[in-house]
């Protein structure tokens, strides 16, 4: 995440932070003082940060890989899914009008993406007749679902965007709006606690997206690396984009990606 | 209370990653709020400190008061201290936080912002360039690392004296925390 900043600093023609900067506010925000705003608040922070670590499990990193029975894809979509509605209940907890809009926007952008993502999840599970995550990355092989089929690794790619909230899909988290969103309430600890599981989900989506377009890896080193390929790529474009209004973004993801992903899937099937 | 307690060493551990990460709020009051973007962009890049802006109390370290404070806004700008999180530090920018500055004989605007909240640092000039904002958040950091920047204890401890301060001015000060 450090090296992203750097990036965007780069671009941005300044020096930027040093690379381990977002370990120091990590620390930093665990050593202050933090205020919570009840229990529904403090349950949907640590829904949000369990959600996303039980979602780690299932994605192998390089040849680790801790579950390899059928039906991990599906379960790893669903427990995103879990991070994210634990984050809408802590912002309920808060009570925070900006706090809700944010969560409003991102819950609505989640409906948009993931439906060209479920789409295409779909057509590369009837593809390889398997839908374990470790069994894709085999059927793949050497030859790359990248560019085997491109088109869907293109639209997984824009559903990336929105998964992480790069740039043109930053609704939810919008500073100069709504007081960065659904984060407004977090303070101190709380606020550590998020930046970690958000760290985490970025590992779980690139990843994700790794395993299943770029054929995984045979090492870790490998694997961090086709990674980190796929994350600098994302903030090169999150550096230059603006950003899309919350239903422009919804519109945007069903107009075009939906369609294209539909026909790639036909193309797949028949 | 220099000199009276002694920091613990994880006390010091911790100001090692505090003075590294300071996460601001600028309280953009008066005409200082104009010189912090180009300290913040390209030209000057505070980023390279640490130093990001943050938009909202919760998540911030370090209150800026740009400029001079109407009577009505030291109310908000009460309301937004006591809203951020405990180890925190105020700047005052400019002469006007200091004695009034240009404002000295308002009737309208507070002259010491000492009185009323505690100050960490002031940054003189009208306006403070750049540089010198800089050189106030590199002050700054070394403050907090020796640990003389303890504004916020201060402010716990001498409670008394600045609520009779801020209730001369306001009238009633409600107490969010």
């Amino acid at each position: 995440m450090g090296l992203g900043v750097k990036i965007t600093s780069r671009i941005q023609k300044r020096y930027g932070p040093p690379f381990y900067q977002p370990y120091i506010n990590v620390m930093k925000l665990f050593s202050k003082d933090a205020i919570t705003h009840g229990f529904i608040f403090d349950f949907g922070t640590i829904m949000a940060f369990g959600g996303i670590i039980a979602t780690l499990f299932f994605i192998p990193i390089g040849n680790w890989s801790l579950y390899s029975m059928n039906g991990t894809i599906l379960l790893v979509v669903y427990l995103m899914a879990i991070s994210s509605l634990g984050m809408a209940m802590a912002t309920v907890g808060s009570g925070n009008p900006l706090s809700s809009i944010g969560i409003s926007r991102a819950l609505t952008l989640m409906l948009g993406y993931e439906l060209p993502y479920i789409v295409i999840l779909f057509g590369l599970i009837y593809k390889y007749r398997t839908s374990s995550i470790v069994g894709l990355v085999e059927a793949q092989g050497i030859s790359w679902n990248l560019f085997v089929l491109p088109i869907a690794a293109i639209i997984a790619f824009t559903a990336l965007l929105g998964m992480m909230g790069k740039k043109p899909f930053d609704a939810p988290v919008a500073p100069s709006e709504i007081g960065s969103g659904p984060v407004v309430e977090y303070g101190g600890k709380f606020m550590g606690m998020l930046m970690l599981q958000h760290a985490i989900a970025i590992v779980v989506e690139v990843g994700l997206f790794v395993n299943l377009f770029l054929g995984g890896a045979d090492n870790i080193f490998f694997f961090v690396l086709k990674m980190f390929i796929v994350w600098a790529i994302a903030v090169m474009i999150n550096a230059i984009a603006p950003r899309y209004r919350v239903e422009q973004g919804v519109l945007f993801y069903w107009k075009w990606p939906l369609i294209i992903a539909i026909v790639q899937v036909l193309f797949i099937i028949f | 209370m220099d000199g009276t307690y002694k920091r613990g060493s994880w006390e010091e551990v911790m100001d090692w990653f505090r003075k590294r990460s300071l996460w601001m709020l600028h309280y953009c009051t008066g005409c200082g709020a104009i010189e912090l973007p180009p300290t913040m962009t390209s030209r000057y890049d505070m980023g390279r400190f640490g130093i990001s802006p943050m938009a909202t109390p919760r998540q911030a370290d370090l209150l800026l008061v740009t400029g001079y404070l109407s009577t009505k806004t030291l109310r908000r700008l009460i309301y937004t201290y006591e809203q951020m999180q405990d180890p925190k530090f105020v700047i005052g920018f400019g002469s006007c936080a200091i004695n009034g500055g240009m404002y000295w004989d308002s009737y309208n605007t507070i002259k010491q912002l000492d009185k009323y909240l505690p100050v960490d640092l002031y940054i003189a000039g009208c306006m403070p360039r750049p540089e010198a904002i800089l050189d106030g958040f590199l002050e700054l950091r070394d403050r907090i690392e020796s640990g003389k920047a303890d504004g916020y204890k201060k402010y716990k401890k001498n409670f008394e004296y600045y609520q009779k301060n801020q209730e001369a001015v306001l009238g009633e000060v409600q107490r969010t925390q």
